[in-house]
């Protein structure tokens, strides 16, 4: 039952992702060339929206619905975090697409993103094959 | 009905959005995150003895069930009610791809370059294949992507989700402006 409600939630945010134009190659063109507010403007609408909702999550100690605390563990730094990111921001440009738009685009009857979408499950299992000898 | 088709400003896509995060914590304090579903599909499929991969992926698969749904809303919105119109860019993008020889404008995705044809030339090859590649390894090298760090790691106040999301940016950025346009010319 639980899980039903999470594939609902994943299709309320893939709607708002296709139909906000997130998955669109052309809207992220848009966007690294500073020639559009459009995505920058879903940014700096989602982030406050998520924080205000976990600032009075917070506030007023709400659970969650089996009644257990809402803890959100830190995200330690490590240089990943900038090589990885810098590797994913290389990626993106290409591609136009983050992991959550590959989803959407899939859906959306982009069947090449499928290729796309093998690419990153094999990028994946690469970094987890090589792990050990990338600084972390 | 016309509205269903028509795409949404990008306040109403940005609230939507944000309240998946509170959505997914009161319904069973899960943080929201995309690309570690990349993970737990390569761990069900082939681990191959990897330390990284090696471990119950059942024991949490809400998140398979997320990316299940997001495919789902990529149906709804880009097939069921997909806009008819091409995506209403600033004529100065157009200009600028067309310059760097992108001649579809058209859909989500421009079809002249991502198409099956296109993966077995170099340009199709790099912007489908490897751009994924990197995609996949570099948001489990920074352990997450938009989602997980540019909207639930900034919006829960964690500075290196901020690194992580200003490197995503610059990245992107660096590419598209160096990298990109020498492709698009192969």
């Amino acid at each position: 039952m639980r899980n039903i409600l999470f594939l609902l939630i994943g299709v309320i945010f893939g709607l708002a992702l296709t139909k906000g134009e997130a998955i669109s190659w052309y809207r992220m063109q848009e966007m690294f060339h500073f020639q559009s507010f459009h995505m920058y403007g879903i940014f700096t609408t989602a982030v406050p929206v998520a924080a205000l909702s976990i600032f009075i999550i917070r506030k007023f100690e709400i659970r969650s619905l089996d009644g257990a605390v809402i803890d959100i563990p830190n995200k330690p730094y490590h240089h990943g975090l900038i090589i990885g990111g810098l590797i994913f921001g290389f990626g993106w440009a290409f591609t136009g697409a983050c992991p959550g738009p590959l989803y959407a685009l899939i859906g959306a009857g982009y069947s090449v993103t499928i290729v796309t979408f093998a690419a990153a499950l094999l990028g994946t299992w690469t970094y987890g094959r090589f792990q050990a000898y990338l600084p972390d | 009905m016309e509205l269903l088709y028509k795409p949404w400003p990008w306040y109403v896509a940005g609230i939507v959005i944000g309240l998946s995060v509170p959505a997914l914590l009161l319904l069973d304090n899960k943080k929201l995150g995309v690309s570690s579903t990349l993970k737990q599909i390569c761990a069900a499929c082939y681990p191959a003895n990897i330390p990284f991969l090696s471990y119950d992926w059942k024991k949490d698969t809400w998140n398979l069930f997320f990316v299940a749904g997001i495919l789902i809303g990529g149906l709804i919105g880009g097939v069921l009610f997909a806009n008819p119109e091409p995506v209403a860019l600033n004529p100065e993008t157009v200009v600028v791809l067309s310059d760097q020889g992108v001649t579809t404008f058209r859909g989500l995705l421009p079809g002249d370059l991502f198409n099956w044809q296109s993966i077995l030339s170099i340009k199709g090859f790099v912007l489908i294949v490897l751009g994924g590649f990197m995609v996949g390894f570099g948001t489990r090298y920074a352990r997450g992507c938009t989602s997980g760090h540019g909207i639930m790691g900034l919006a829960s106040l964690q500075w290196p989700s901020l690194v992580a999301t200003v490197s995503f940016f610059v990245g992107g950025i660096v590419f598209t402006h160096l990298v990109l346009p020498f492709i698009l010319s192969l």
